[in-house]
């Protein structure tokens, strides 16, 4: 690993991170539009959810995180508070792997 | 401008912060034992949590160059899978603010949490951009030290923490954002939208290098057309 990645990839990401909220600002962009993009937006965080739930290095993730993830998604369906909704995901995989589950 | 910012913290946001900047801690703190043990100096270790600040793409990097990857193909590597920021940031692009020193800072802590943050501020109330503005720098101003510190305490008391899928910190991650995102999925359009774009992430993933298949979800507008007279009315 050198400086040179670092700052590469570092510099691409703020490139990145930066297009977005320019080309926002640059267009007018109709409501309707932005009603898509607003879904968009929400598809590609519960697409985030759903690789990370189920396959997070490109291959089946194992029971133990499935479950967790689970659990979380019901209570957070449930209206639980927002914190026990991350302690009851992380404590059910975490419990779950303890007892030797994948 | 900034005490407006903070005028909008409630007490209930920075109770829905903390655990995710707690997640960030530990898994900062992982990265931080796991890219040291890759050989990488403590202080370049440091480094690449405060200039990149995209978790999966720094564990990523280090994970292609600890395997003798070249350095060509783990910046490639890392920057598709940061590709998603720049949809996240046409959609919410809006809650950076106007001021140019805003702009600067708002474009550097735009991740995934805090884009989930000032959607669910936004989807619950109509127009409510205060507080999803409020919602956006509070998580990502939080996420931001919280991941750093982690790092620096991972990169030098290195292997203590180990393994963090122990503490099941991989299943926080989704789960909160799944929490974050719920409100949204209400709207029965948008469930549709984000159920068929999460199906095309998950069905290529295995095809494609890491994402490029979240960044296809946006295809899942797909459901959402054509806009009819009702939808525009909704």
């Amino acid at each position: 690993m050198t400086l040179g990645v670092v700052l590469a990839l570092a510099l691409g990401t703020y490139g990145i991170r930066f297009a977005g909220p320019q080309l926002r600002n640059r267009i007018t962009v109709p409501t309707r539009v932005q009603m898509l993009l607003s879904m968009a937006a929400t598809a590609l965080l519960l697409a985030l959810v759903a690789v990370n739930a189920f396959v997070p290095a490109g291959k089946f993730g194992g029971w133990a995180l499935i479950a967790g993830v689970f659990v979380g998604g019901v209570a957070a369906w449930r209206k639980v508070p927002f914190v026990l909704v991350v302690v009851l995901a992380a404590g059910t995989t975490a419990a779950l792997r303890l007892f030797g589950v994948a | 401008m900034v005490r407006s910012i903070w005028r909008t913290v409630d007490p209930a946001l920075l109770r829905n912060v903390s655990p995710i900047a707690l997640t960030a801690f530990v898994t900062g703190a992982s990265f931080g034992a796991i890219a040291v043990a890759a050989h990488i100096p403590v202080a370049l270790v440091c480094a690449m949590s405060l200039l990149i600040f995209a978790g999966g793409s720094q564990f990523m990097v280090v994970g292609i160059v600890a395997a003798g990857g070249s350095p060509i193909a783990a910046v490639l590597a890392g920057l598709l899978l940061n590709a998603r920021h720049l949809p996240f940031g046409l959609a919410i692009g809006d809650v950076l603010g106007d001021r140019l020193g805003r702009r600067i800072v708002g474009t550097h802590i735009l991740i995934d949490e805090s884009v989930a943050f000032a959607m669910a501020q936004r989807s619950t109330g109509q127009g409510d951009r205060a507080r999803a503005r409020a919602a956006f720098w509070t998580c990502g101003l939080a996420l931001f030290l919280t991941w750093n510190a982690g790092t620096l305490v991972g990169a030098l008391i290195g292997q203590v923490i180990g393994d963090p899928s122990r503490f099941g910190m991989d299943a926080a991650f989704p789960a909160a954002m799944f929490a974050l995102i719920l409100p949204a999925l209400k709207d029965r359009r948008t469930l549709r939208v984000a159920v068929l774009g999460a199906a095309i992430a998950v069905a290529t993933t295995p095809f494609l290098p890491p994402g490029i298949p979240v960044v296809l979800a946006a295809f899942g507008v797909l459901a959402a057309l054509p806009t009819g007279k009702k939808a525009v009315a909704a």
